[in-house]
């Protein structure tokens, strides 16, 4: 592991004590957003995996009413027949903000002429098979935008969880290690010096000790004696 | 306001016309990497629906998608019958998120 190469100061020590301290508050925060995040992802998978099971069976049988529609039309006529949309309307998105995650909320909006039975073609040269074909497949629209949102949900916080699990572990294996090792290392160097210093002191204060006595010793020769 | 657009075959979109639906027509690869790519740039789309045959031609393609906020990019089976891919697209996605597919 790269170690952090900094001056063994105290100056240093400081800086990297609180760098520590912030990196485990947001080591803190961060765990808790993913676990958070991940409750709330499970809760979407499993709802976008319920209604997308609903939707394909849905959409099975509406594809087999149309084939069954297509089979007793001629295919031009009933090209021309689904050519005008029977319902137009628009999409209009709002975004609401899942723990920082921008998501985005579908409503769909009809300009609807006539009811939901209202036909674009003329009931003279279609079959009944298509109208009912086209009202099973009206009935899941709403399944349909449900699913697109909740799909686009769960993608979007996969990646939001993914990036949280790797800034965590980041945070959790690479960086606090790092800084504890520094700060770990200054500390021993500082105790290293102050050992020094203090050995250096004990010397200093023997040689001026035995200095004061020899001093003593020059002059009154015969003391040691008496 | 935002449309919805229907990727896939002449056949496919043709059912979703009636809907409101935008019908944007590929039967190929390569035309469904135009098709997506101009729908995506036009910013008209805020959903695209693509029918499995195309979308595991173009899964890459797709994945470009993935992270951004629009277009919602959902695969749903067509009228050749579903092969499950929009299920496994889920389990990618809790796979990636976990780290392992916990919803079998």
């Amino acid at each position: 592991m790269a170690e952090i190469r900094v001056n063994p100061t105290r100056m240093e020590l400081k800086k990297l004590q609180t760098r520590y301290r912030t990196a485990r508050r947001g080591h803190k925060l961060l765990k808790d957003k993913r676990d958070e995040l991940m409750r709330r992802f499970l809760d979407v998978v499993r709802r976008d995996k319920e209604l997308r099971v609903r939707v394909e069976e849905a959409l099975q049988r509406a594809f087999a009413s149309f084939a069954l529609a297509s089979a007793v039309s001629n295919p031009r006529m009933l090209e021309e027949a689904l050519m005008l949309p029977r319902h137009e309307g628009e999409l209009s998105v709002s975004y609401r903000n899942q723990m920082s995650v921008t998501v985005p909320d579908f409503s769909w909006q009809e300009n609807a002429a006539g009811g939901s039975d209202s036909y674009n073609y003329g009931l003279a040269f279609t079959s009944g098979e298509l109208d009912s074909a086209l009202l099973e497949l009206g009935a899941i629209r709403e399944d349909l935008l449900r699913l697109a949102q909740l799909e686009k949900e769960t993608q979007l916080l996969a990646e939001e969880i993914e990036r949280t699990r790797r800034r965590v572990n980041a945070l959790e294996h690479i960086m606090m290690p790092r800084y504890l090792a520094a700060i770990r290392s200054i500390k021993m160097k500082l105790e290293e010096n102050e050992r020094g210093n203090i050995t250096r002191l004990m010397k200093v204060k023997d040689m001026m000790l035995a200095a004061q006595y020899k001093e003593k010793h020059q002059f009154f020769p015969d003391e040691e004696d008496a | 306001m935002y449309k919805i657009g229907m990727i896939g075959n002449s056949a496919d979109v043709l059912c979703f016309l009636p809907l409101g639906f935008s019908a944007l027509e590929a039967n190929d690869a390569e035309s469904a990497i135009t098709v997506l790519k101009n729908a995506v740039k036009s910013g008209e789309y805020a959903i695209l629906f693509i029918t499995e045959e195309l979308a595991v031609l173009i899964e890459e393609e797709i994945a470009r998608y993935k992270d951004l906020p629009l277009p919602a990019i959902t695969v749903i089976p067509g009228r050749a019958g579903g092969k499950g891919i929009g299920l496994a697209s889920i389990k990618r996605a809790v796979e990636r998120a976990v780290g392992a597919d916990i919803l079998k």
